[in-house]
């Protein structure tokens, strides 16, 4: 074979003086990176690393260290030694280069410029340890109109309204499959969505029965390859979430090589074993609006109109236009996914290169759903990218009602975002299903940690509010008079409906 | 002609400094409102003695009244109030008025123009019957609309009122000047509300003074809306352009677009000031089941923030405080009578044998009819 000309990404780096020979990094290293030597020495290959810092954080003694490889020749600003590797890789290769997670070029982020208000004098600030500060919010469909019933005094309900779900914060684990990542992740995601009051979601690779006790708290996804769809599996979610596309590779199908579909994913997917599970790129009877509107009523139909029903599509040019068309199809939540929207496995190009950043997708969508009086009749659902509760918050400010947690949740986990979940290789036990990793993540103390996060965010989010003199998240949404743009040009402004900072209210 | 052109463009070159109506402009007030139960007519002097007992809570920059049943002549008819830039803007409106309206009288309000309200921008009064004599839901939307088409000229021109039997009042000054301004002791009104108005800014425009009023309804408000940004996009959706700017407007129109569904008084205020989510949980059904319905489908239209309103609509009074209550307002009562103020002291002045006083709890309305007038509910 001759000579790769694609120079390391990482260095592993060694210290001998402290290293034991205890040979935890060779069992750590998901990537078969360290190795004994005949000399009993433990070497590393450079060229193998993808800089997961497992062994790093696991290493008892601290003898490792992993630096970028940045010498690789005369790399320049527009020649970046990245796009020089990208073409040294594809001159071998011949092939399309595969990434993971979400796109991470230096495009703007709207959210770091966006600024949060506080109160001061003519409008009390309301500390959130004494007053009650209220994050819960509901999704599903809702009558512009509510009818009441019966005489002044002692009116009621004149009839059942339309299903609703109800989160105690609005934030929810974003679809991620069985088969992208470990059953005992998915049990993680589950047990804390459980113990939190929120949701998660199936994504497209059906229900493992192991899933029985979290049906209350969870999404089932609809897919193009409509893995493990069934009735029992519509009836078991309590959102039926039809998926158009995804932030991270729009306008991309899906695919899980088949050495990677072992009997549990083959029977919860429905496939045999080692075959490969293909999601086409478009819904094969989804070819436009009126499709999906059919879609949308048989799955309705199928569950008695007892679920909403959400489409999810990743963030385009004309996201306004195709938001408001789902509106009009029927669905009753709308979930726009962002550029820097997670993946297991995408062509890196369209990852980096297609789509919109989430904040634009929300405050066009939630503009043009107003100029058209349907913004009070859906709930619009964030995703791809939301960081920290500042993001979340700022999601909403923009119109939002809750937003879906991908990457944030699976960096909990201990994701160490090396953007090689399409190896299955993760040495974190998260993006694998082989046994000897998986086992890293036990489900219950998994749980706790995200538990921990999402509880941080509770009282961050209540701060937020509180300091904004404000003790209900209902009042958050689109206010986008609370937000102001620091060093956004007008036009990008104006798109964001946000007014420059130093403006008054 | 009273207000010459000059003075008015004069007017508008403050407006534009003030960037009153462009922008929101925070302030305290102070608020009274009195109801008499059996419909009786009382004299607009009550209320302007109210008010100018809590002259302290205002600073001069706005202050205004409205009172329900003072043309008794033209009960059926629908009272245009307007404040107008100059003749030019009155013909527009005017134009926009006879779309859907038969004017059948129109004239100046009768003003005192005096000191620095010389200054004052044309006010002018109609009357007027709607062309199609339609369902009380449509001729809802025809007010919402006209308002709406005339708000879109502001500064210009703006809608005072526009109700049956209904007037509101309003400008820059202090409330004792404005009461003397508008010689609201003309008046006889079986409920009358009033502001004094005291914003962080210098406003020099007359529509951003209190009270707001769009149909059957007309509000005085103390205190800032923190959720001004979501009340306004929910409006948006239902035909409402938040054009005034400023907090008094959300809430004027919010209770509209409540009234505009059939919803009673409890309800609209539940909607305002919801009860909180643990509070809900204990209550018995099938109350529960209807508020936390309330809460969801109208969660966007809470009003967040602290404040005080007293509302005033054909037959009735409404007070509510916000959830929190943090902002002053105190009900007494007196044989027939129903008083409420900032202050009790303004209550204590106008009715020194008050029977009973008591500081409204935070976000539980305080709701009275007036039992003559509640006949032509709307509702
Ligand atoms: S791939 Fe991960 S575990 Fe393996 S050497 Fe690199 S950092 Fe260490
Ligand atoms: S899940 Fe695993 S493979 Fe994927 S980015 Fe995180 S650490 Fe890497």
């Amino acid at each position: 074979m001759p000579r790769s000309l694609v120079p390391p990404e990482f260095l592993v780096h060694r210290d001998e003086g402290r290293c034991t020979k205890c040979k935890a990094c060779i069992r750590q290293c998901g990537f078969g990176v360290h190795a004994e030597g005949p000399d009993d020495r433990i070497s590393a290959n450079d060229q193998r690393c993808v800089n997961c810092q497992r062994c790093v954080v696991m290493c008892p003694t601290g003898a490792l260290k992993i630096t970028a490889n940045k010498e690789i020749g005369r790399e320049n600003a527009y020649w970046s030694a990245e796009r020089l590797r990208e073409i040294w890789r594809q001159a071998e290769s011949g092939g399309a280069i595969l990434t993971s997670m979400g796109c991470d070029r230096n495009y703007p982020v709207y959210f770091d410029h966006l600024l949060l208000n506080a109160s001061q004098v003519t409008n009390p600030s309301i500390d959130p340890l004494r007053e009650p500060m209220e994050i819960r919010t509901f999704l599903g469909r809702k009558p512009e109109k509510l009818s009441i019933a019966g005489p002044p005094g002692e009116e009621r309900l004149a009839g059942p309204l339309p299903p609703e779900v109800r989160l105690e914060m609005p934030v929810m684990f974003a679809a991620m499959s069985f088969g992208s990542i470990s059953k005992n992740t998915v049990l993680a995601l589950a047990k804390a969505a459980k113990r939190m009051g929120i949701m998660f979601n199936t994504g497209e690779g059906g229900m493992n029965p192991a899933l029985g006790p979290f049906r209350d708290h969870m999404i089932v996804q609809v897919a193009s390859g409509r893995f493990g769809v069934d009735s029992a599996y519509l009836e078991a979610g309590r959102i039926i979430e039809i998926k158009i596309g995804q932030g991270a590779k729009p306008g991309i199908g899906g695919h899980l090589p088949g050495e990677k579909v072992n009997a549990e994913i083959a029977r919860t997917r429905g496939i045999p074993t080692g075959a490969d599970a293909i999601s086409p790129a478009p819904h094969h009877d989804i070819y436009s609006i009126e499709d999906l509107r059919q879609l949308i009523y048989t799955l309705k139909e199928a569950t008695d109109y007892q679920k909403p029903v959400a489409v999810k599509i990743a963030a385009v040019h004309n996201v306004a236009a195709i938001a408001s068309g789902i509106v009009r199809a029927g669905a009753d939540i709308v979930v726009l996914d962002g550029l820097r929207g997670g993946t297991g496995a995408a062509p890196k190009m369209i990852r980096d290169h297609i789509g919109l950043p989430v904040e634009l997708a929300i405050a066009v969508v939630d503009r043009r759903l107003r100029e058209e009086g349907l913004r009070e009749q859906v709930s619009l659902v964030a995703g791809g990218g939301i960081r920290s509760s500042a993001d979340l918050l700022k999601v909403i400010c923009l119109g939002a009602d809750a937003a879906y947690l991908g990457t944030a949740a699976l960096l909990a986990l201990g994701c160490h975002l090396c953007q090689r979940c399409y190896t299955g290789k993760c040495s974190w036990g998260i993006a694998t299903q082989d046994p000897s990793l998986t086992k890293r993540v036990d489900p219950e103390a998994g749980a706790d940690r995200l538990v921990n996060l999402l509880t941080a965010w509770q009282h961050e989010l209540k701060e937020f509010m509180g300091a904004m003199g404000i003790n209900a998240l209902e009042s958050m949404r689109g206010n986008r008079l609370q937000l102001r743009g620091v060093g956004l040009p007008q036009n990008e402004l104006d798109q964001l409906g946000v007014k420059q900072a130093g403006e008054a209210m | 002609m009273v207000c010459g052109v000059e003075e008015m463009a004069e007017r508008r070159a403050d407006d534009h400094q003030s960037y009153e109506g462009k922008i929101r402009i925070p302030s305290g007030c102070a608020v009274a409102g009195f109801i008499n139960k059996t419909g009786e007519r009382v004299n607009g002097r009550t209320i302007a003695e109210m008010m100018a007992l809590m002259k302290e809570r205002s600073n001069g920059l706005g202050a205004g009244y409205a009172a329900y049943g003072i043309y008794p002549d033209y009960r059926r008819a629908y009272a245009f109030h307007l404040i107008l830039a100059d003749h030019q803007t009155r013909e527009e409106v005017e134009a926009i008025l006879a779309r859907n309206f038969r004017i059948t009288e129109g004239h100046e309000i009768p003003v005192r123009r005096t000191g620095r309200n010389k200054k004052a921008p044309l006010l002018w009064r109609y009357f007027c019957d709607p062309l199609r004599l339609d369902r009380d839901s449509a001729l809802d939307e025809l007010l919402l609309a006209t308002t709406m088409r005339i708000n879109r000229l502001a500064p210009r021109a703006s809608v005072m009122s526009c109700g049956q039997n209904l007037g509101v009042f309003k400008g820059v000054g202090d409330p004792e000047e404005i009461a003397e301004f508008y010689r609201i002791d003309q008046y006889h009104g079986y409920s009358w509300i009033g502001h004094g108005r005291f914003p962080t800014n210098t406003p020099g425009w007359w529509g951003g003074a209190h009270p707001f009023s769009l149909g059957e309804i007309a509000v005085v408000h103390n205190g800032e809306l923190s959720s001004y940004g979501t009340n306004k996009s929910v409006l948006e959706n239902f035909g409402y352009e938040l054009s005034l700017r400023t907090d008094t407007e959300v809430m004027a129109y919010a209770i509209h677009h409540l009234r505009r569904q059939n919803m009673s008084w409890p309800m609209v205020a539940k909607v305002l000031a919801p009860p909180h989510w643990a509070e809900l949980e204990r209550m018995a059904e099938p109350e529960r089941e209807l508020a936390a319905a309330l809460r969801r489908i109208y969660g966007g239209l809470l009003m967040n923030g602290p404040f005080s309103i007293i509302v005033a609509f054909q037959g009735g009074l409404m007070a509510l405080n916000d959830r929190l209550k943090l902002r002053a307002l105190v009900a007494g009562t007196s044989g027939t009578g129903l008083y409420l103020a900032s202050e009790e002291a303004a209550i204590r002045q106008v009715c020194p044998r008050v029977e009973e006083v008591w500081p409204l709890p935070g976000g539980e309305a305080l709701i009275c009819c007036a039992e003559e007038e509640s006949a032509c509910h709307v509702a």
